[in-house]
């Protein structure tokens, strides 16, 4: 069986992790953010930045909780300004 | 001007321009974009509505597969500047599935599984120029592309063909979607560049 | 001054100068980039790079460095087909060519010395850069911290850094999984990793204290740090001691 697709991740949806945003997060917030803890303001799990699941389909990026995939921060640039939508966490810190 | 990479440029629009909107570059790829986890939802329990008219309609996965379907070919154009040329689709016209619903609502807004809305003016699908699509390229619609089914109205940029769409809820006013909620452009229109709010 | 790191806002671009550029592989090139205010960065780190061609149009992409810290800063970066930036890294760039860098970026994928325990380090891929730079901290600071790395790659041809990794010191184990096709004679693995070559690869997840429990570092595609990370704590690794990075298919 050919599982090259799988090693390329064609078959995913594309997911990644906090890590991918560190630039974003500091462009953001001003400071190194993948260590923060965030906690989820549907299900209330905690974990760091680096450990949510991070979208990035071009049009912005959608940052969702491992636990319930409830999105916590959504992040859109356009003409140079990043509109940020924190709603979906419950704590940021 | 911060420091010029030399021999660095966009990827350039490799086709006839008439094809390729301003901006635009011409892929091979189908990229998967997706702002959330794929959904799985079984047949059993898929069902595509319209609501906000004087009455609601509904159709289960068999129901929808017994209506009229269609193959296309047509182009393609994302707002992340890749254009993909006879892209091949089949599905249910929206004219098929307004047809014989009375309805004087001027805009619709297309919702799907995981959350996802977008908005797109009910005469933008009419007329031949929108369908629920449930094959692509000769075979069904995978997961990743949107599958069972997804909304496809390729005269606007792709975010308003919306993945895995379930129905669509008909509106006196214009309502925002996910995407246009946060600055994107509430119509779309990729050849006069309608990329952002504003534009 | 001599030997004092001026800080800037991480918030900067910075101007990054190409220096020597080595090409690991026949799709992967490691590139050394001088930066005048480069405030150095820990091993693990990443850093933002930022292109800009003639008519202003600008593209980003975040890299992992390769080097060690107090080594001069150097990328790897691997060739995506139809993408936009690496083509440019890994084809056109030479050196003396510029470009712009932002960070270094990250404080969780990160490893010093001082972290001890023993490491398994999995890589798929070229997720293998910022392991290469922990390994390269290790050895600069003399620690002794027993590592296994496993690294999973489609063929020989296509492992970065290899001559490096076979010359690897005391106290460092490489295991290869070759998952497309092998060398004639190869005895290795032949095959995606997967939770049963994790039982007989990975440090047994010891009881005891915390400080004494192995730590983890896995990078690559998405599929394969997840595929390692649920072996791993499977096999009794604490969550807490699996440090993930995925990369996409667009690389990293």
């Amino acid at each position: 069986m050919d599982d090259t697709a799988l090693d390329d991740g064609a078959l995913d949806d594309g997911a990644l992790d906090g890590n991918a945003i560190g630039g974003l997060l500091i462009e953001v917030f001003g400071t190194e953010m993948t260590t923060a803890v965030a906690t989820c303001g549907s299900c209330g799990a905690a974990s760091q930045v680096a450990e949510l699941v991070v979208y990035m389909p071009g049009l912005g990026t959608v940052v969702r909780c491992r636990s319930c995939d409830a999105m916590l921060m959504t992040f859109v640039q356009i003409r140079g300004v990043v509109c940020v939508d924190l709603e979906g966490l419950a704590s940021l810190g | 001007m911060p420091p010029v990479s030399r021999g660095f440029h966009r990827k350039r629009a490799a086709a006839p321009a008439d094809r390729i909107p301003p901006g635009q570059y011409l892929t091979r790829d189908f990229p998967v974009l997706s702002a959330g986890p794929t959904p799985r939802t079984a047949l059993a329990r898929w069902t595509f509505s319209i609501e906000g008219g004087h009455e609601r309609k509904s159709w289960t996965w068999e129901e929808f597969r017994a209506l009229p379907s269609e193959k296309l070919t047509t182009d393609i154009h994302c707002v992340t500047r890749w254009s993909k040329l006879d892209t091949r689709w089949e599905g249910v016209s929206l004219d098929v599935l307004l047809a014989g619903m009375e309805h004087d609502a001027p805009y619709a807004l297309a919702f799907s599984d995981g959350g996802y809305t977008t908005n797109v003016p009910v005469a933008d699908l009419l007329d031949g120029k929108a369908w629920v699509v449930f094959g692509y390229d000769g075979g069904p619609l995978g997961a990743e592309h949107g599958g069972p089914a997804r909304l496809l109205v390729p005269h606007l940029y792709f975010w308003k063909s919306a993945k895995w769409v379930r129905g669509i809820r008909l509106l006196d006013r214009d309502q925002p979607g996910f995407w246009e909620n946060y600055g994107y452009n509430m119509y779309g229109d990729p050849w006069r560049e309608q990329r952002y709010a504003g534009d | 001054m001599a030997g004092t790191a001026v800080r800037g806002r991480l918030n900067t671009w910075l101007t990054a100068t190409v220096g020597a550029v080595t090409e690991e592989t026949a799709r992967a090139r490691t590139l050394r980039l001088e930066v005048p205010q480069w405030p150095g960065h820990r091993a693990g780190q990443h850093v933002d790079v930022r292109l800009t061609a003639e008519d202003g149009y600008q593209a980003e992409r975040a890299y992992s460095i390769a080097s060690a810290p107090g080594e001069p800063l150097a990328i790897t970066v691997e060739l995506v087909d139809d993408g936009e930036v690496s083509p440019w890294l890994t084809r056109e760039a030479r050196p003396g060519d510029l470009m712009e860098v932002r960070g270094p970026i990250g404080g969780y994928f990160v490893w010093e010395p001082g972290l001890g325990a023993p490491l398994l380090l999995a890589a798929g891929g070229s997720g293998v850069v910022p392991l290469r730079s922990m390994l390269r901290e290790r050895s600069r600071a003399g620690s002794t911290v027993p590592v296994r790395l496993l690294y999973s790659s489609r063929s020989l041809d296509d492992v970065i850094y290899r001559a490096e990794l076979d010359a690897a010191p005391a106290g460092v184990e490489v295991i290869h999984a070759l998952t497309r096709s092998q060398p004639p004679g190869w005895t290795g693995y032949a095959r995606r990793v997967d939770k049963r070559m994790l039982a007989e690869v990975a440090w047994p997840a010891a009881p005891g204290d915390g400080a004494s429990k192995p730590l983890a570092y896995v990078c690559g595609p998405t599929s394969f740090v997840e595929t390692v990370a649920a072996a791993l704590v499977d096999l009794g690794y604490p969550p807490v001691r699996v440090r993930t990075e995925r990369f996409g298919a667009s690389g990293r």
